[in-house]
């Protein structure tokens, strides 16, 4: 039982660590230009099928660096030429923007890469057990990825709280003009935190591809689960998405290990049912079959009791 | 000179109703019609990869085996329609009325049972009302029972082994291996993963009463990200093998996890191949995943074959020929029109019952009457690199035949009742 608590609590950390990486621009951009971006997670798949054409050529390493960078400056150029332009006609547009844009981005990806899944492989080098335990292995590669995204939270905390740009930053959200008015060039701003946002969900696809399988399904996949982060963690806050993506990564963890149930509960309150009752599939439901939809569950009540997420400081 | 003017008139209207039937005669053969068959499978979204290729395959298929040969039934060509469900029960109800609006009366559709099952009652439902114009479904690809079993129609033809069938050769090939106590099932949530576990569950109670089943497991289809967790659970159950019929990104993304957690137990599959799963898998999956299917794999089994199969890779060269069924069903499908004179369903689905058939690899298939269903030989390979002459995703890694069953040996008993057409 302790094997199967330890791992999944790895388990859960991995996944998470990943999702913050993702929610993390996510929140950064809807707290500065209060849209959310329904293409991020689309940014994500770039950045493993970027990482994957560099990996062909020039090895794992040189797609770790070189990928991010292109997808951040595809994300730039997007605000500045696309966004910026929507931004005009008011929210609405913008939304509509990025859902186009999504789908416009997975259909490139299957017209360039092809709608197959990529053999898009960790590299040698992290190719080892990292620890074996209890007989099963936690490999150096996963360990790379909780490196990786503890560092990247890091990081962004540090420049957001304490360097003068995050306090830029951190003004421009709120006191726009303001900012504008001290001489700070607030576009560019904007530009640079949509290209720096993008750039992580890049790193993101970079580190997830060979685990996760790189093919053009992937950004469909993770996109739902990023926005239920990011509304449970409270719109616009890091430290709230933080403890969301854990939360949820663990919580799906945990379920898949437990094998509790609707059994168990009946159990529990003495009652049965036979197999030929005709809501016999609701009553042999299992936590671990409903496991990837919890977290849809876990938004749903929190829109309920609290709207404004774990740590949103959302106006009424 | 009135009488005159209209005898003219009369004239002018006689010769270019004439002229006209001419013309019109003259180009109904020049540019006979073409036989249109509709294609329903996913084109874009999670599954795309599977519904792209087999679009390949059919078209393949319709162009080397019959367009370029001047077609079929005197003279017309094979144009395949295809139409995207993105593997949607919903979007496939949408593209069935566009087929039926275009006029389209036969549809191939392959992938997710769920998707087949809908088609099924919409095509029955169609049909019923819609004497004349009925639809016929060629299912080259979904495999749950139900399809010739309880629900099985007149209209519906299954070219590949149900899940029973398989998973019948399957346990018998489990059941040879004595080193295997313990046998953990996964599968996707919903007919088909369900019939894969409860069918394996009982079977081998039957034939191997020892194993014991220590996992049961069912996760929602194209949602998991990450498989760790579950295979967490795989590897404290102390299991001996995994049986799946997972699919598609579930299937690679099952594997691979499996195998990163260093656990080196056998898997047995329905599609752990091609599409980007071999080459993914490569050297890691190698004497570890094995595969029931109805394709021999390598070696193929004769020269004919290799010629189409190279042929194919060499007009395709990222695809591969990963469901020869297609050839099969649309072989058997023209042999059907060839024999009946006709492209109305009713006539085909009259020849093609009963029909037999020897495909391009030599093998006698047989098409049930009695409820649609193909009996065919069928295979259980290992994915390796050792003796693979057609590979798959250009890998080097493949599939290498491991076991075989004729096909009369793989058939089961069916509780199919089929309402018949009256005409």
């Amino acid at each position: 039982m302790l094997e199967v608590f330890v791992f999944s609590t790895l388990n859960g950390l991995v996944t998470g660590l990943l999702l913050f990486m993702l929610a993390s621009g996510l929140t950064l951009i809807f707290s500065m230009m209060g849209v959310l971006n329904f293409a991020h997670a689309s940014f994500y798949m770039l950045g493993a099928y970027f990482a994957y054409s560099i990996s062909l050529k020039l090895g794992f390493w040189t797609g770790l660096f070189v990928a991010p960078l292109l997808v951040g400056t595809f994300g730039a150029l997007v605000e500045r030429y696309a966004l910026r332009r929507v931004h005009a006609h008011g929210h609405v547009a913008e939304l509509v923007f990025t859902f186009g844009l999504a789908f416009l981005i997975e259909e490139a990806v299957q017209f360039f890469w092809g709608a197959d899944t990529k053999n898009y492989q960790s590299p040698d080098l992290l190719n080892f057990p990292l620890f074996t335990l209890f007989g099963q292995e936690f490999s150096a590669y996963r360990g790379f990825m909780i490196t990786i995204s503890v560092g990247i939270f890091l990081a962004l905390y540090y420049v957001l709280t304490r360097s003068r740009i995050g306090i830029i930053i951190q003004a421009a959200i709120t006191h726009p003009h303001t900012v504008a008015n001290l001489g700070h060039n607030v576009p560019l701003i904007f530009m640079a935190v949509f290209g720096v946002g993008t750039a992580l969900a890049g790193v993101a696809g970079v580190i997830a591809g060979p685990v996760l399988t790189t093919f053009p399904g992937m950004a469909v996949v993770l996109g739902s689960i990023v926005f239920v982060i990011v509304v449970i963690g409270g719109l616009g806050s890091l430290g709230g998405a933080f403890v969301a993506s854990l939360m949820i990564g663990l919580l799906q963890s945990y379920a898949i290990a437990s094998n509790l149930g609707m059994p168990d509960l009946l159990n529990l309150l003495g009652l049965e049912f036979s197999r030929d009752h005709p809501l016999n599939d609701l009553w042999t439901l299992t936590l671990p079959q409903i496991a990837p939809v919890l977290p849809f569950l876990l938004l749903v009540l929190v829109l309920i009791f609290r709207p404004t997420g774990l740590a949103g400081k959302r106006e009424e | 000179m009135k009488r005159l003017h209209r005898s003219t008139t009369f004239r002018i209207t006689l010769r270019s109703l004439l002229v006209g039937l001419v013309l019109s005669l003259f180009s109904s053969i020049s540019a006979q019609e073409p036989v249109r068959i509709a294609f329903i499978d996913p084109l874009s979204g999670t599954f795309a990869s599977i519904g792209t290729s087999g679009l390949k395959q059919l078209q393949y298929a319709a162009d080397e085996l019959f367009n370029s040969k001047g077609g079929i039934l005197g003279g017309r060509m094979i144009e395949i329609v295809p139409l995207d469900n993105k593997q949607s029960p919903t979007d496939t109800q949408i593209q069935f009325r566009r087929a039926v609006s275009e006029g389209l009366r036969i549809i191939f559709q392959g992938n997710s049972s769920a998707v087949a099952n809908t088609l099924n009652s919409t095509i029955s439902r169609h049909n019923r009302r819609n004497p004349g114009q009925e639809i016929l479904q060629i299912n080259y690809s979904a495999v749950d029972p139900i399809l010739t079993n309880e629900q099985c129609s007149f209209w519906h033809f299954r070219f590949d082994a149900h899940a029973v069938m398989k998973l019948n050769v399957l346990t018998d090939y489990i059941a040879m291996n004595p080193e295997i106590k313990k046998i953990y099932i996964i599968g996707q949530d919903y007919s088909f993963g369900q019939v894969v576990s409860d069918t394996s569950i009982e079977l081998l109670r039957e034939k191997r009463p020892d194993i014991e089943i220590v996992g049961n497991e069912f996760h929602p289809i194209g949602q998991v990200k990450d498989f760790t967790p579950y295979v967490t659970k795989i590897v404290s159950s102390g299991a001996d093998a995994v049986i799946t019929g997972n699919f598609g990104a579930d299937m690679v993304s099952l594997a691979r996890s499996i195998i990163d957690s260093g656990l080196d137990i056998p898997i047995y599959t329905f599609y752990a191949a091609y599409d980007g799963i071999t080459a993914t898998l490569g050297a890691d999956g190698v004497d570890k995943i094995y595969l029931v299917h109805n394709d021999a794999g390598n070696p193929l089994p004769s020269e004919e074959r290799l010629a189409y199969t190279r042929n194919f890779k060499r007009l395709n060269p990222n695809n591969d020929m990963t469901q020869f069924r297609i050839t099969n069903a649309l072989q058997m499908l023209v042999q059907a029109m060839e024999a009946s004179q006709s492209v109305d369903p009713y006539d085909i689905a009259l020849a093609l019952e009963d029909m037999r058939f020897t495909n391009m690899s030599g093998e006698e298939l047989w098409m049930r009457g009695e409820d649609h269903q193909i009996i065919q030989p069928l295979h259980i390979s290992v994915h390796t690199d050792q003796n693979i002459v057609v590979d798959a995703d250009n890998s080097g890694f493949g599939l290498y035949r491991d076991f075989s069953v004729p096909g009369e040996e793989t058939m089961v008993d069916h509780s199919c009742r089929m309402r018949r057409p009256r005409r």
